[in-house]
């Protein structure tokens, strides 16, 4: 009981006052609309309410066809990525507390990857440049039977930043050059590249090297940032670029 | 949406037919892992409602368990012993001695794999401690969780991903399975009994129906804590496998036993990873005092999540809970430290942040019991094949993770033994699975396949109905909390078997307002409903008959374990027409025996 302050405030604490927020929300029904439109919602909404709450008050009590993915609520599926007043961010991560809500709150899908319906896009270009970095760890040596291989603490932590990737795109569609050019790999992709290249157990740092070494590759960022602020995990991700970028000159990790 | 170019299918009255060898539903830990041992020995199809990244998997946090004793002696026996107690004596011993066994390799599959597990300073997996998981015993506490930060169960999630792409498994994501074909077959001797054939799925995408016929189906669609509604589970975690099974005729096995996990946040129900007090976080009142040091003296704030959790409740009940309105308990980090808190627990240190704005660093955070984990499910043998009574295989079905009952969990699931149960079972499953196909031929499918499927989905779309989805929804989650919770009586559960029953009847005039083809996510929320709504009259109706209190099912009414009449599994089956209001009417229950091998129930002490 050194530190802790158990103190607690009186029973009647004041009760925590709800307001009226308005939603812009960015609408595309693909069976009706050629052009994405947007409409406005009310919702009633608490301080501590985050986006994806007012989605949901939204879709349950006022119109069920809007369309959105989710799933965890609290950023760890990657599901709900989307822009919220110009920036990319996780729905369920963002509070209402944390926006001004004097004026609208803007929601569209994330741009530069196929817009589908309202808030969901398709992901599969963005799953492809995941697939061709060959993320999955390649040694050339199969471990000792039933042990694991050995990793010192160090060597460990040299990839730790690049393991929090919950692949939600975030990062890849805030990039510039990926609206303007949708071959580049984009940020998750080099990301996860990242991840294998200084893993200590892997072995193919060399093909993953070659592979990003393309036009299509790490040269194209142009070290924006987008990518690191948009990531919701907070991982450097400019940075992760950049020893990819140093890796590929040297050859090696 | 689909990950790999699909051989062409053939396309019948606007039905989508597809062949596969084995068809795994659910792409989570258990999915993909059987995936991994199937794909390269069949021709394998995993379906699954989410990307599979999105899988429920990645929520899990603290750790696997395993007896490396690679930071203090351990062995998989008393990992075994724990198990068993931890589940208070209503686990078959001989598939917890298999989950025990099996983990090493498990763990080592993994790292081999390249799950990033924290090391040792020698460079070895690391371990920490969790709930009920001793030394010789019950002596004292074991290091036994292998863990990467609290982010193990994204690592494994993850790293069965990178592999499943490695391995370039066939995934068909966002397709909802909504139906479980079933052929009749003459055995030749004119007894009839029903194979499985195949999956009907809803592809979100399109709003097209796909048959995939498959001489192996493997369930791995996860648990449904959705009937409750503070959770811990995602928003799509409806028990729709479960469900699927259910309507088909087929048991489900103790599914009065939920689990609640200690630490949600308060109000939200975010979980909050038993391996902050692993890592040595304490558990106090509001006057902060240390209370789990009066209930279970010897590992106090490590003593299993049943027993956590009612005492949590029962603080708050007898007035010593924090707050304004008394009604939480303090997880107390504070002692432990900003750099344990930022290397060995940085997601639940931010979301305390992001979501009550407390810093654990600083603050004790409010917490309370939050609904996590289905200890019952879809019964199998340790073969992880599917059973339709006590004994009696359905041949080619395969079932694993926390949809399926084996029973490893007992009553009440120990820390770190789910995301070891996925990987274990999950092997088996997909290595069985390919035994199997090999000497069987395709069952025929049945004539219009679809037809249930496509009924059902009709009459939500086409329906004039006027009750919310959302309405309904929320009452069951709300009075499942209220009433078939932490404690239940037989008086709260009738109240919510009542509730239930008017429930199931104004859903069938639910309204669907997306009439839409393309990503009609609102005709699925009403489809995930009706699950919802099956599984918790199931929960509530198999609780009601379990006069006794043990593991997870605490009855204020019954407060002891009553082994004499008790110590057996339910098995529930529908029985009769499953609209009838009375659940009486279509629900029957039976009892399966526990599997002892060498521990006898003892009184359950920490």
């Amino acid at each position: 009981m050194s530190t802790a302050t158990l103190e607690q405030p009186p029973a009647e604490a004041a009760p925590i006052e709800s307001f009226t927020v308005t939603f812009l929300i960015r609408r595309f029904d693909p069976d009706v609309d050629t052009e994405p439109r947007w409409q406005d919602f009310d919702v009633e909404m608490y301080p501590t309410d985050r986006v994806l709450d007012a989605l949901h008050k939204i879709k349950w009590e006022q119109d069920g066809s809007l369309t959105f993915r989710r799933s965890c609520a609290h950023g760890i599926c990657g599901s709900d990525a989307m822009r919220i007043n110009g920036r990319n961010r996780l729905a369920c991560k963002t509070l209402i507390k944390d926006l001004d809500i004097s004026k609208p709150i803007y929601v569209e899908a994330i741009k530069g990857l196929p817009l589908e319906k309202d808030l969901i896009v398709d992901m599969e270009p963005f799953f492809a440049s995941y697939r061709e970095v060959q993320p999955f760890l390649q040694p050339k040596t199969a471990a000792a039977p039933g042990k694991e291989r050995v990793q010192s603490v160090a060597e460990r932590a040299r990839f730790d930043d690049t393991t929090k990737c919950i692949l939600c795109a975030a990062c890849t569609s805030s990039c510039p050059v990926f609206w303007t050019d949708g071959q580049y790999f984009g940020p998750a992709a080099i990301v996860n590249a990242h991840r294998f290249i200084f893993d200590s157990r892997d072995d193919e740092a060399k093909v993953r090297l070659d592979i990003l070494n393309d036009k299509e590759g790490v040269w194209r960022c142009r070290t924006t940032f987008n990518c690191t602020e948009a990531c919701p995990r907070g991982i450097e991700v400019t940075k992760a670029i950049a020893e990819v970028k140093q890796a590929v000159m040297r050859g090696k990790p | 949406m689909t990950t790999e170019n699909h051989v062409e299918t053939k396309v019948v009255d606007g039905v989508h037919y597809h062949q596969y060898d084995i068809v795994i539903v659910g792409a989570g830990g258990a999915g993909m892992r059987a995936a991994i041992e199937a794909g390269p020995g069949a021709k394998t199809a995993v379906i699954s409602k989410l990307y599979p990244t999105r899988s429920h998997t990645g929520a899990a946090q603290g750790g696997m368990a395993a007896a490396l004793a690679n930071v203090e002696e351990d062995s998989w026996e008393w990992h075994t012993f724990d198990t068993v107690k931890g589940g208070d004596y209503l686990v078959d011993q001989d598939a917890a001695e298999i989950l025990a066994k099996e983990a090493i390799d498990a763990v080592i599959d993994l790292e081999n794999m390249g799950l990033p597990f924290n090391r040792t300073p020698e460079g070895k997996i690391d371990q920490r401690r969790f709930g009920g998981h001793t030394r010789d015993h019950g002596k004292a506490p074991v290091r036994r969780a292998c863990y990467a930060a609290d982010r193990t169960g994204h690592m494994i999630l993850q790293t069965l991903f990178q592999n499943c792409v490695r391995l370039g498994i066939e995934f068909y994501n966002e397709y909802y399975a909504l139906d479980l074909v079933m052929t009749e077959v003459d055995a030749g001797d004119g007894t009839i009994s029903r194979k499985p054939s195949g999956i009907v799925a809803y592809e979100l995408a399109t709003g097209e129906l796909h048959v995939f016929q498959a001489k192996a189906v493997i369930f791995a669609t996860g648990g449904f804590g959705k009937i409750y509604k503070t959770t811990s589970n995602a928003h799509t975690l409806t028990g729709d496998g479960v469900g699927i099974i259910w309507r088909k005729g087929l048991p489900l096995e103790d599914m009065e036993f939920f689990q609640f996990h200690p630490t949600g946040l308060a109000g939200l129900g975010i979980l909050l990873t038993e391996g902050a007090r692993g890592e040595g976080a304490i558990l106090r009142n509001a006057s902060g005092e240390r209370f789990m040091e009066r209930y279970a003296p010897t590992i106090k704030d490590l003593a299993p999540r049943d027993i956590v959790a009612r005492c949590m409740v029962q603080e708050v009940a007898e007035g010593r809970g924090a707050g304004p309105h008394k009604d939480y308990v303090l997880l107390d980090c504070t002692h432990l430290g900003a750099e344990v808190l930022e290397t060995k627990l940085p997601d639940i240190t931010e979301f305390a942040r992001t979501y009550l704005g407390v810093d654990p660093v600083y603050e004790p955070v409010p917490v309370m019991p939050t609904a996590h984990y289905a200890m019952g499910g879809i019964p199998t043998n340790v073969s992880a094949e599917v059973l339709s009574d006590n004994t009696t295989v359905v041949p080619g079905l395969y079932a694993a993770g926390e949809c399926a009952c084996v029973s490893v969990h007992g009553s009440n699931r120990l820390g770190t033994n789910s995301l070891l149960d996925i990987n274990v079972f999950g092997k088996r499953a997909g290595r069985n699975a390919v035994e199997y196909v090999k000497t069987v031929d395709f069952t025929p499918l049945p004539e219009d396949p679809a037809a249930f499927v496509r009924g059902m989905l009709d009459q939500l779309r086409d329906s004039n109905g006027t009750e919310r989805i959302a309405a309904i929804r929320k009452e069951l989650q709300d009075e499942m909390d209220k009433g078939a919770q932490v404690f239940r009586t037989d008086e709260s559960l009738a109240h919510v078997t009542k509730v239930i029953a008017g429930l199931r009847e104004r859903y069938r005039n639910v309204a669907v307002q997306d009439k839409g083809k393309r990503f009609n996510t609102d005709l699925l929320e009403a489809v995930e409903l009706g699950f919802l709504l099956d599984l918790a009259e199931v929960v509530v109706y198999s609780a009601r008959n379990r006069e006794e209190s043990r593991g997870g099912h605490m009855r204020d009414d019954f407060p002891n374990r009553d082994d004499e009449n008790y110590m057996q599994h339910t098995m529930a089956y529908l029985s009769g027409d499953a609209h009838s209001s009375d659940a009486a009417d279509h629900i029957r229950l039976d009892w399966k025996p526990v599997t002892v091998t060498r521990y006898q129930p003892m009184e359950r002490k920490y």
